[in-house]
């Protein structure tokens, strides 16, 4: 079997992000990057599957422009076999990324495609679905457990009231919950390896997908900030003020 | 303009987020519609009609949409996206899934969790965590939307007189074989609906204690939810999980005990209307947030309020 992770290249999940004084989007110079903590789940799954004996190759692919070369090299570095870096300098759309993807992986002839449920800067959580939809192929979205079986994979999703358990046949995409497992630090040993690991590098028209986004962003503003309220010290007081002041209960 | 709102229903009761999706479809301007997917569900249709605003219900009552399968759903919007201008779910995780998978069908870029409509073809949504919000504007001929429910108002649920359509299956999937659910089962207020929530993090230490917020919460006649700390520690189940990444939550009150407040878990909350934290940090940021704070061990405080709550 062979696994596909898409990964992306997000603002690190510490830093606070800035709008931008001209509200055009997020300030994202000299600002740490990382790879998004959804996607470095989806590959430490795949490499799991990859150990327990169920897989042969785990490819991690990115599209993005040059420094997504970056977050190619920490999967490879948790333990991935190769990259494929689609460069572009253009904004892509998950519909764009799905076209890229399911090129990708038509290419390289994938069993199952793991990627993270949502990228934690853009929020969409679309991608992995509309990958689906577009290779039609079954989808597994919010997985917390993956299991080979019977030639399918037998795979329990997150859902609002509670889990639900799926049978879905090969090949497959499915999407990484937080529960999913929790990632690995690469090694000193294997960051030095990653560095000899090959990455194929080809353009979106390579593959034959166009980027026609479909979406204008206007503007990006700060929210509307929440003050800081006052401090109680008893009970009695707490419940004062939301009675007589809040007038919640 | 028309709107077709994908109601979402677990066989027994439709979602109120359904009724907040009306509302936000309802912005748009022109029609609005239902589309309900399920087997035996002809009583939550019949519900769907009375939905203020709503000019008709798209009903399909097959075997097919027994279980919630998003490729059966999705497939099913695609055979009735024809007539309409919009398409629009809440942004739970029935919608989150359904939307794209069906945009994607349709080659339609969707816009996820939409926090207001500006126009027909322009919205706003958060982005990081909510720590931005973007404005966004469409320019495919078919808008595919998901909603963040707690932005909108419930529309009316007695006062409409929706005609009732039946619409044919559109096929089932044979890559997806349901299993099971196991579903949490509560008495209390449905997380995203309470007007009251009573929230546990790290600080509860265990899931034992989380009792402790089960009584305050069944006091004020609230739901329990908890910081992703508490969910990844195996405090309590998944479906407690408020945050960027699990539900969003706006009560009139978010009681925050033992949370110290990462933006992740502020993005689920941070439009409740009054907000309480109760930690033994005083740095901790929740308090930054929060309208009433209260530096105490919170196995101090809420056998205290507990008790405040009975006396008063």
């Amino acid at each position: 079997m062979k696994i596909l992770v898409p990964v992306k290249r997000v603002i690190d999940a510490n830093i606070r992000v800035r709008v931008k004084a001209d509200n055009t989007g997020v300030e994202t110079a000299n600002v740490k990057m990382a790879m998004n903590p959804f996607c470095e789940i989806a590959v430490e799954e795949a490499l799991r599957l990859k150990e327990a004996g169920n897989a042969e190759e785990v490819i991690v692919v990115c599209a993005g422009a040059e420094k997504s070369a970056e977050t190619i090299r920490t999967g490879l570095a948790m333990g991935a076999d190769r990259g494929v870096h689609v460069a572009t300098d253009d904004r892509l759309e998950p519909l764009v990324i799905a076209k890229i993807i399911k090129a990708v992986a038509e290419k390289e002839g994938t069993d199952l495609i793991v990627l993270g449920k949502q990228s934690i800067d853009d929020d969409n959580n679309q991608t992995g679905q509309m990958l689906a939809a577009i290779m039609g192929r079954p989808l597994g979205s919010y997985i917390s457990k993956i299991e080979s079986s019977n030639g399918g994979f037998a795979i329990t999703r997150e859902i609002d009231a509670g889990l639900e358990s799926l049978k879905i046949t090969s090949p497959a995409v499915v999407t990484a919950d937080l529960r999913l497992n929790e990632p690995r630090y690469a090694s000193l040993p294997n960051i030095m390896k990653a560095k000899k690991k090959p990455i194929d590098v080809m353009s979106p028209a390579d593959l034959g997908v166009e980027v026609n986004n479909r979406l204008n962003i206007l503007r990006v503003d700060e929210p509307p900030a929440r003050e800081a309220g006052i401090m109680v010290s008893s009970a009695s007081e707490l419940v004062d003020k939301l009675k007589n002041e809040a007038k919640v209960i | 303009m028309s709107v077709l709102v994908i109601a979402e229903h677990d066989s027994s009761q439709l979602s109120p987020g359904t009724l907040n999706t009306v509302t936000a479809a309802s912005k748009i301007g022109g029609d609005v519609d239902v589309l309900i997917a399920g087997s035996g569900c002809g009583e939550i249709a019949a519900q769907c009609a009375k939905i203020a605003g709503v000019g008709r219900v798209l009903h399909a009552d097959s075997a097919t949409y027994a279980n919630e399968i998003t490729e059966n759903t999705a497939a099913l919007v695609k055979s009735q996206v024809e007539n309409y201008s919009h398409v629009m779910a809440p942004a739970s995780t029935f919608g989150k899934a359904l939307i794209p998978y069906a945009a994607a069908l349709c080659d339609v870029q969707a816009i996820s969790d939409i926090s207001e409509v500006v126009s027909e073809d322009t919205f706003v949504r958060p982005i990081y965590a909510g720590n931005a919000l973007q404005t966004v504007q469409s320019t495919d001929q078919i808008k595919m939307l998901t909603v963040r429910t707690t932005a909108f108002e419930l529309a009316d649920a007695e006062s409409g007189s929706a005609e009732l359509v039946t619409i044919d299956d559109a096929g089932a999937t044979d890559w997806v074989e349901f299993v099971e659910q196991n579903l949490s089962q509560s008495e209390r207020p449905e997380l995203t609906s309470a007007k009251v929530v009573v929230s546990g993090g790290r600080g509860m230490q265990n899931g034992e204690n989380f009792a402790m917020l089960e009584k305050l919460a069944d006091q004020l006649g609230g739901a329990v939810g908890a910081s992703r700390a508490a969910v990844d520690a195996g405090f309590v189940p998944n479906d407690y999980q408020v945050g960027q990444t699990g539900k969003v939550v706006a009560p009139d009150m978010y009681l925050a005990v033992g949370i110290s407040g990462a933006i992740q878990h502020l993005a689920g909350m941070k439009d409740s209307k009054v907000i309480v934290a109760i930690n033994n940090d005083e740095e901790a940021p929740i308090f930054q947030v929060s309208d009433y704070g209260w530096n105490e061990d919170l196995f101090v405080a809420v056998p205290a309020l507990q008790a405040e709550l009975e006396n008063n």
